[in-house]
């Protein structure tokens, strides 16, 4: 069996998810190598080549990968699929992008965002926002998958793999580029941070999000947000937590002024330890949440700030 | 231009869905259906586009057995000009309905085909990319905003880091994200007169396609069930337990 699993990465930086997603090639088990399409991206390589448990690390440094453009990127990994029976990227912005386009091109169906590996053919997923799981068995001899990497733990990084500089540069030429705006944040990424806290449409506008501040500093606490909070620009679109936002696994989940929407559940109800801030006892987020309060939020994010 | 907007027929989003006592599937017997939201968006940026005058025919289709069909008439009550359906009682892997959709655009030649980036049944986010690979044709997933230039669209797309936004050729395949835009109601009126619209039933079978399953669906089960905590009635007592209980907080 050999595996080749898609590096999320923005030409600097080895997103950390990949890691879970070589453990879930693991489970799958087989040579595992790793590709870093991009531009520029050769401190990704650098990571690249210390992630446990890979043999070798297939680099297209080329200007067609630049933005990793879904049309150029599936074009390349479609080519290289040949040489291996899965292809497996993690599921965020790019892997969702482009990995159902490799899986067609392929004439495979994919298996998208996998929580489980019960054999080398046989998967575990979620459906229906969470509140159902189903157990797939691909029926195809090459299989194309995503993964949820808050489902496996990270593989360590004390890894020393071979590099292969590939020549391809394929580009479709039907897409380009033309910006990007990115969230500044010197807070930890919203998927990584063992701590989150998010605000919901209680927090009633942009400004009152300075209240998560304090106690996300205090905690080294990522900030989230319902799409509520999100659709009425109280926030940007990056912090949306949910079915179809960010999924989160942190060791605690403060969810403020959130009721708790089973799409918003989706995306945090395996959290280790969640805690409920609502003036509504109704409010289902109570249902789930390990540690409730019901009170204004107004009241008791200042008294929670000065606590910690 | 003419645009294709493929819509799927799912489960309303309000409904929290059950699973068999069999393990077999979920239970949708007597469960509220909807139009997917992600394709009620993608119907209504249509309409938009029309009404802007970029566009000037919209034809929805679904894929699925005779019950999507409320769904066609609904996206006809939105402003669709005509609809079609591919007939079929299988449960359809993404890539056969991306492989079907193709074979449509082959025949109507859209400049631009909208779909939903997801469909909250199966939540598999496949289906527009491999349309865009089937068809080769570029494209923009997870749309918040969608700006036709020239023989080019541009799409924001919601990623990851916040937003990008690329620039295709036409004819493209866009998939809708949430912010796109907010769908409106059908009005009474429009409502009557969605059921003259035109609607073309086709048959799966007759597109000479193997539509073979490439998955088996072998079980579904609920999720594990988080147990109900406590409620604390002070910031100190929430304090408290965070680091002396759970121990998740110094
Ligand atoms: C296809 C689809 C996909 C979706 N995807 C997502 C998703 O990914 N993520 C997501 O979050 N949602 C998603 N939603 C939306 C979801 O259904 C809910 O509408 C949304 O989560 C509600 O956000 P909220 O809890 O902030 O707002 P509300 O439901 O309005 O809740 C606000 C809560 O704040 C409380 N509150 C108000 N003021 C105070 C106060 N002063 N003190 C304390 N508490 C207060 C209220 O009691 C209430 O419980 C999706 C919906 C659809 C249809």
């Amino acid at each position: 069996m050999s595996i080749l699993i898609y590096v999320e990465h923005d030409n600097n930086e080895l997103k950390a998810d990949t890691l879970k997603t070589v453990s879930a090639a693991q489970a799958i088990g087989g040579d595992i190598n790793l590709l870093v399409a991009g531009h520029n991206c050769a401190a990704v390589v650098e990571q690249a080549k210390n992630v446990s448990g890979v043999s070798k690390v297939l680099v297209a440094d080329n200007a067609a990968y630049a933005n990793q453009l879904a049309e150029n990127v599936s074009l390349l990994v479609t080519e290289l699929a040949a040489d291996y029976n899965v292809i497996m990227a993690t599921a965020l912005t790019t892997g969702k992008n482009f990995m159902p386009r490799v899986a067609a091109l392929l004439d495979v169906a994919q298996i998208s965002d996998i929580i489980g590996v019960e054999s080398a053919d046989t998967f575990v997923r979620p459906i229906y926002a969470g509140n159902a799981i189903a157990t797939v068995q691909s029926l195809d001899s090459k299989k194309v998958i995503t993964v949820r990497a808050t489902a496996f733990d990270a593989v360590a990084t004390d890894g020393n793999a071979d590099v292969v500089n590939l020549s391809q540069a394929t580009d479709a030429g039907t897409s380009s580029h033309v910006n990007d705006e990115f969230t500044e944040s010197e807070r930890p990424d919203l998927g990584a941070a063992n701590v989150v806290i998010s605000g919901g449409r209680g927090m009633q506008n942009g400004d009152n999000f300075k209240l998560l501040e304090g106690i996300a500093d205090k905690l080294g606490a990522a900030i989230g947000a319902s799409r509520a909070a999100v659709d009425a620009g109280f926030v940007p679109n990056d912090m949306q937590v949910g079915q179809t936002g960010k999924i989160v696994a942190p060791d605690l989940y403060i969810a403020v002024g959130i009721s708790g929407a089973i799409q918003h559940l989706a995306g945090m109800k395996d959290s280790k330890i969640i805690v409920a801030i609502n003036k509504d006892a109704e409010a289902p987020i109570f249902q789930v949440a390990d540690y409730g309060i019901v009170a204004d939020l107004f009241d008791v994010l200042p008294e929670l700030e000065n606590k910690l | 231009m003419k645009v294709l907007v493929p819509i799927k027929r799912v489960i309303d989003y309000n409904v929290k869905v059950r699973v068999k006592a069999d393990n077999s599937d979920v239970d949708l017997a007597n469960v509220k259906m909807a139009i997917n939201p992600f394709c009620e968006i993608a119907v209504e940026e249509a309409v938009r586009l029309k009404e802007a005058g970029a566009a000037t025919e919209i034809i929805a289709i679904s894929i699925g057995d005779k019950s999507c069909q409320e769904q066609l008439r609904t996206a006809l009550a939105l402003g669709a000009d005509r609809a079609i359906q591919i007939n079929t009682d299988e449960k359809l892997d993404s890539l056969h309905v991306a492989k079907l959709l193709q074979k449509v655009v082959e025949e109507e030649q859209p400049q631009l085909v909208i779909l939903g980036k997801q469909s909250i049944d199966s939540d598999n986010n496949q289906t527009g990319q491999m349309l865009a690979a089937l068809t080769g044709l570029p494209q923009g997933t997870f749309a918040s905003e969608v700006k036709i230039d020239g023989d080019k669209v541009n799409v924001t797309r919601e990623v990851d880091g916040g937003l990008q936004t690329v620039a295709l050729n036409l004819p493209a395949i866009v998939t809708t994200d949430l912010r796109l835009n907010e769908p409106r109601y059908a009005s009474l009126p429009n409502i009557m007169k969605a059921k003259r619209k035109p609607l073309d039933v086709k048959e799966a079978s007759e597109f000479g396609l193997d539509l073979t399953p490439r998955t088996t669906l072998l079980k579904v089960t609920p999720p594990a069930e988080r147990q109900a905590g406590i409620v604390v009635e002070t910031v100190d007592e929430l304090v408290e337990k965070l680091k002396n209980e759970a121990k998740v907080i110094a």
